[in-house]
């Protein structure tokens, strides 16, 4: 290992411009002559528009234009779509109802865009858009997904009678039905997977610009996948051909999954930029993103786990309602589908599963792929029914999960996936270890002695990453291919640039994918600049998401990097006038083998481009060479982690006491950059579970609608945490790599609720468990302790 | 438009400005020091903390017509440019501090500003406290706290150094 | 925001008379909760009057029994200044726990209390204390001046200079968080006085900050917390939002009395 190569703690080179304030994030940015968007968005939940009166907004100071859904229609621009075909266990293809990008004739949640005024000034833009007359006749609206599907409920969208998007299921519904009933112990939840909202520090932001010129539209915007924005928005909206449409995602301030998703507001900045002749701007105010961002989870499922005698898993089955909200999000239907069901084997033999998921309209915002996307849901419903299942038979639940790992590889589990390697006990093992599960009794003593009451809870999570085979998400449903890209341009002085299809919005790409760089051709890691979030830069690739940036996108970096070194060897070959196979490459430099004959990598990358030794027909000048890397399995990474809690009885008040994290990401890169992974997706899970929750009322609204209300976790509301790392090498990509930034958020929750569950001793706490929650459940239980003075 | 006199980064600023015109917005549109991020609308994330005369302010809650004669600090100014790092800034990137980097602007002048009240040995407890009015959704506050603890030092050690000479 | 116009007045009077001509003006104090407020365009005063020029309003200092803070003494000041520190503790720790460092940089104790906000901390330390709030028209006792749930005994054009505290034997003050928001929740200000105990609630109440006699009557027979063990609130009256129903809050005003006085009494 190289002081910058794999495995090494690089120091991040993007850095630099962060803590100095010279990051370029998407509002850093203006334009000249730049006009402002202001949204005008429905107030009720449930509403038929019945007309919108805009002229006396026109005429407010600074006006450029006020739009409405009918532009929108006149124009032709085309809706949002959802690109991942679900079908219902009746073969029914699932009922995707139009998303314009602004309202027309109804709006279906609060906060979904009715107008937009364009003015000079943000400040003219909001002055006029409070003059927009609309007329609304509010319908009564249904936020609950339990209530969606129920009969005179309020009906959203024609296309789907009951609300009803689709009715899936996965697994051998007789086979579980039988192994049920000749369980011996059968463990039953209900189970909320509470509603969250994302907050990526950075909002939102939008710029379109139109060249009549050229006729091409230029847009810059806060998204984790420009390639695929534009190819939504060119040949599903319809704005432009594919070729006159540039979009640039520059530094992004966090994403989270929300910012995969084409938004109606992208479209809107674009086409209202060709209609006033000016670029526009937009950006969110943080209670926009609370509306308008897409959110995550929101599953309301019932779950049982037999058992046979000797406490083997026989089987699991689980009825699920997911709630996509008033419009189906980008990539809304595989959420609750591929990225959940498939997981419900977590790290266990379980010989059958099967999963029903219900996928329903309601009168909220759009609900998405939220960091974890379907996994974090699937492991909080196996670990709690482990957890439940330990307690209710009488045995440590470590020992009842050791029991029943997967321990031979590979292994194919009821639900599509194939764990391809790992080793559960190891992290369980060490986990137990560095959290002193032994002294646990200790500790809680000690707790009681100062009147609160302690308890721990794990969770051994898996995840499928590295999303995903293209061939084998096709035949599930995905409108696209999930491969990535990657070329290398070798310049004349040696220096490299890597341009790559995914886009780095907090996870270091600049760092780890040069540590790669490096480390392959033996060059500085100064010497490399990695190129992303420009589709005029960069070839097509499918951008940042379920932890698909090491397994995948450095994958095709690889590949790419094995055409520019058999390329160099060739160039080696003619300056050293050696034969080709002669040549080999070590440490930055090509030498012919058994000779001192040897040529640096400057030297070479000089020699491709003056060809001066070598002619047109042996060999093309140059060296850059492009990869498209398509996984041939998704990859496993799994772990355990252990939390303990202390809980105040008489505040219901809890806190994190230790929290111990051991994952198996396969080959790390940068571990420096895993370990803030972990500890940032830890921080999201248990924000999950202790911290926040999306709620909206009967009539729709938000009641959790800005940080006044919705508890974004602070510093002071976590531990110091423990991570370490187990390592089985992926066995599917050349790195070995399994992908680190989702686990946290897969982990956490059912390991907090597992803590807190057993501190009070009920099972009846939902997400999340608030001090007021957990006061009321011990209340409940009975099991409040007397007044301590 | 109301006329604002004030010192940015230590230069002499002088403007008209609506009079709904606030700090953020004075330094980020019109003096394109865009460092100073805004992560919410009802002052709670600490993406645009500065210093007004010394002391950590959410910039996005003070109007610039209430600047008159103040000295503003902002992430720009904290080191010279081309010059070293202040050694806060050094301990963000040092100890992985800092992920997407937008809240970071404000998480290390409000760090600075905690050394200036609490002193350069703070513990973890102590940090974490400090930190209530700053949100991150990256780092789970893990490395930006190590890093305010070695960043803390660090300006004690250049202190030192400083005086030294 | 709304338009409006900013003036910056430098002396009481000159801030008084423009508070006069315009009766939608408002005092810029802080601006920590005004401004917010006109961000999300909730309030629209057209003019401005910002106190931060007028000399004489900052000050604390320690006269005879009493402890006076200037109107436009910020938080962070209340909070480190030795005088509160060595005079009543517990106000310069309350001092500490409001808003975040950030804030307690801008905001003042004048403002907080012309504000109300029913979950803000000051108000519980004026009824805690019995403090006197001083204008530039008058004295006002806290039990008169605090109306209801943002309102105020101020009238227009009434403008709150200094806020007199009377030195309490022994004072502690407890505050359960919205973790949101980071508001009181509950907060419970305990204060004994020779003979004058008083116990006061902010964040609990529908109509703001309130004393409870019962629990009051209860520690004048012994400051201890044992006297309250077992004593409770009624629900009613009490706020009710997804933080903490009624109920909830009424439990938590028992608790943190109780845990107040053991503070109060060094236990």
């Amino acid at each position: 290992m190289c002081a910058t190569g794999i495995g090494a703690a690089v120091r991040r080179k993007e850095d630099h411009r962060f803590i100095t304030g010279k990051g370029h994030y998407t509002d850093d940015i203006n334009q000249p002559g730049q006009a402002y968007a202001y949204f005008v968005r429905s107030p009720h939940a449930h509403a038929t528009i019945k007309s919108i009166e805009a002229k006396e907004a026109a005429r407010m100071p600074g006006v450029l234009g006020v739009l409405t859904g009918a532009e929108l229609a006149a124009d032709k621009i085309g809706n949002l779509i959802c690109g991942w075909m679900i079908h219902s266990k009746d073969g029914s293809p699932m009922k995707m109802a139009p998303h314009p990008a602004l309202a027309s004739g109804k709006a279906c949640f609060v906060g979904d865009p009715v107008a937009v005024v364009i003015a000079a000034t943000l400040a003219q833009a909001r002055d006029a858009a409070e003059k927009v007359k609309v007329d609304y006749a509010v319908l009564p609206a249904v936020t609950d997904p339990a209530q969606a599907q129920k009969s005179g409920v309020p009906q959203i969208h024609e296309v789907a009678p009951n609300n009803t998007i689709y009715q899936w299921h996965l697994g051998d519904a007789k086979a579980v039905e039988s192994a049920f009933t000749s369980a011996k112990h059968v463990t039953k939840l209900d189970l909320v997977n509470n509603r969250l909202v994302p907050n990526a520090m950075e909002p939102r932001v939008a710029i379109g610009d139109y060249d009549t010129g050229s006729g091409t539209f230029t847009l810059w915007n806060t998204s984790q996948n420009p390639h695929v924005a534009r190819l939504v928005i060119a040949a599903f909206v319809g704005m432009a051909p594919e070729h006159k449409l540039r979009v640039i995602a520059p530094d992004v301030g966090g994403g989270f999954g929300s910012k995969i998703f084409i938004y109606p507001e992208e479209v809107v900045a674009l086409w209202a930029a060709k209609r006033v002749g000016r670029p526009v701007k937009w950006t969110a105010e943080r209670s926009e993103s609370f509306l308008c961002d897409a959110h995550g989870r929101d599953h309301v499922t019932h779950a049982e786990m037999a058992f046979d005698a000797e406490g083997r898993i026989v089987a699991l089955r689980a009825k699920t309602v997911a709630n996509l909200g008033a419009y189906m999000s980008t990539f809304s239907s595989a959420v609750p589908t591929y990225l959940y069901a498939t997981l419900l084997s977590g790290q266990y033999e379980i010989p059958q599963i099967y999963c029903e998921v219900d996928a329903v309209y309601t009168n909220t915002g759009p609900v998405d792929a939220y960091r974890g996307a379907g996994r974090p849901e699937a492991t909080f419903v196996v670990e709690r029914l482990v957890e439940v299942g330990a307690r209710e038979m009488g045995q440590d639940p470590a020992e009842l999960r050791r029991k029943n790992f997967v321990k031979e590889f590979p292994h194919q589990t009821p639900v599509i996936m194939n764990y391809d390697t790992g080793d559960y006990n190891a992290s369980l093992k060490r986990a137990l270890e560095i959290a002193d599960y032994k002294g646990f009794g200790r500790r809680k003593r000690e707790s009681a002695r100062n009147g609160k009451l302690r308890g721990v809870g794990f969770s051994t999570y898996i995840e499928a990453c590295g999303i995903a085979p293209s061939a084998a998400v096709g035949s599930l449903g995905a409108g696209v291919g999930l491969w990535e890209s990657a070329e290398v341009r070798v310049n004349p002085t040696g220096s490299v640039e890597v341009l790559t299809g995914c886009h780095a919005h907090g996870q270091g790409h600049e760092t780890t994918f040069a540590q790669l760089v490096s480390d392959r051709l033996g060059i500085p890691i100064d010497n490399v600049s990695i190129i992303h979030g420009d589709t005029d830069k960069v070839q097509f690739g499918m951008g940042t998401y379920g932890s698909r940036s090491g397994a995948v996108g450095m994958s095709a970096l690889v590949k790419a990097l094995d055409k520019v070194e058999a390329k160099a060897k060739k160039v080696a070959a003619h300056m050293l006038e050696a034969a080709e196979g002669d040549i080999e490459f070590k440490d930055g430099k090509f030498s012919v083998a058994g000779t001192d004959k040897s040529a640096a990598w400057g030297e070479v990358a000089l020699n491709a481009y003056i060809a001066h030794k070598f002619s047109g027909q042996e060999l093309e000048p140059g060296l850059k060479e492009g990869a498209f890397y398509d996984p041939t399995n998704f990859t496993f990474p799994a772990g355990c982690h252990i939390c303990e809690v202390e809980i105040d009885p008489e505040t219901g008040n809890t806190e994190i006491a230790a929290w111990t994290a051991v994952d198996d990401f396969g080959v790390v890169v940068n571990p420096m950059i895993v370990e803030g992974q972990v500890h940032g997706g830890v921080a999201q899970g248990v924000g999950q579970a202790l911290y926040e929750g999306a709620v909206y009322d009967k009539d729709g609204q938000l009641v959790t609608g800005s940080l006044l209300d919705y508890c974004m976790p602070r510093a002071d509301h976590l531990p110091a945490l423990n991570v370490a790392t187990t390592v089985t090498k992926c066995p599917s990509n050349p790195l070995g790599i399994k992908g680190c930034g989702e686990a946290g958020a897969i982990a956490a929750p059912a390991a907090v609720i597992n803590a807190i569950t057993d501190a009070i001793g009920t099972e009846a706490i939902a997400m999340p468990a608030t001090p007021q929650a957990v006061w009321a459940a011990l209340k409940k239980a009975g099991r409040s302790l007397p007044h301590a003075a | 438009m109301a006329a604002v006199s004030l010192t940015v980064n230590g230069k002499p600023v002088t403007t008209d400005v609506d009079p709904r015109t606030l700090l953020v917005q004075l330094l980020r549109e019109e003096l394109r020091l865009t460092g100073t991020h805004v992560g919410c609308d009802t002052s709670q994330c600490g993406a645009c903390v500065v210093h007004v005369n010394g002391k950590a302010v959410k910039s996005c809650t003070v109007l610039a017509l209430q600047l008159e004669g103040a000295q503003v600090l902002t992430i720009e100014g904290l080191a010279p440019t081309d010059g070293p790092l202040h050694p806060m800034q050094e301990a963000f990137r040092e100890n992985h501090g800092l992920q997407c980097g937008y809240c970071t602007p404000g998480m290390i002048m409000t760090a600075v500003d905690i050394v200036r009240r609490k002193g350069h040995e703070l513990d973890d407890r102590t940090i974490r406290e400090e930190l209530e009015g700053n949100i991150c959704r990256c780092t789970g506050y893990h490395n930006i706290v190590k890093a305010i603890a070695a960043g803390a030092r660090a300006m004690q050690a250049g202190a030192a150094s400083q005086a030294a000479e | 925001m709304y338009a409006f116009t900013f003036r910056r007045p430098e002396t009481l009077r000159q801030a008084a008379n423009l508070l006069s001509k315009n009766g939608d003006a408002k005092p810029l104090a802080g601006g920590h909760t005004l401004l917010p407020t006109m961000k999300l365009r909730l309030a629209s005063p057209p003019e401005l009057i910002d106190l931060s020029r007028i000399e004489g309003l900052e000050g604390i200092e320690l006269t005879g029994r009493a402890l006076t803070i200037g109107a436009m003494a910020r938080h962070a000041d209340v909070h480190g200044s030795p005088v509160v520190q060595q005079a009543i503790p517990v106000l310069a720790k309350l001092a500490g726990m409001i808003g975040d460092p950030a804030v307690r940089h801008m905001g003042t104790i004048g403002g907080s209390i012309a504000n109300n906000d029913p979950s803000a901390d000051y108000p519980a330390a004026c009824l805690g204390l019995g403090a006197t709030i001083v204008t530039n028209k008058r004295r006002i006792k806290a039990d008169d001046f605090f109306t209801g749930m943002f309102s105020t005994a101020l009238e227009p054009a009434e403008i709150i200079t200094k806020v007199s505290f009377p030195i309490p034997k022994k004072a502690a003050y407890q505050k359960f968080r919205n973790q949101a928001s980071r508001y009181a929740l509950v907060g419970v200000f305990v204060a004994k006085r020779g003979g004058d105990i008083r116990v006061a609630v902010t964040g609990a109440g529908a109509n703001g900050v309130f004393r409870i006699q019962s629990f009051e009557e209860a520690l004048k027979k012994r400051f201890s917390p044992k006297s309250l063990e077992g004593m409770t609130i009624p629900a009613d009256g009490m706020n009710s939002d997804i933080h903490g129903s009624a109920e909830y809050r009424a439990h938590l005003v028992g608790v943190l009395a109780r845990r107040a006085v053991a503070e109060a009494v060094g236990k």
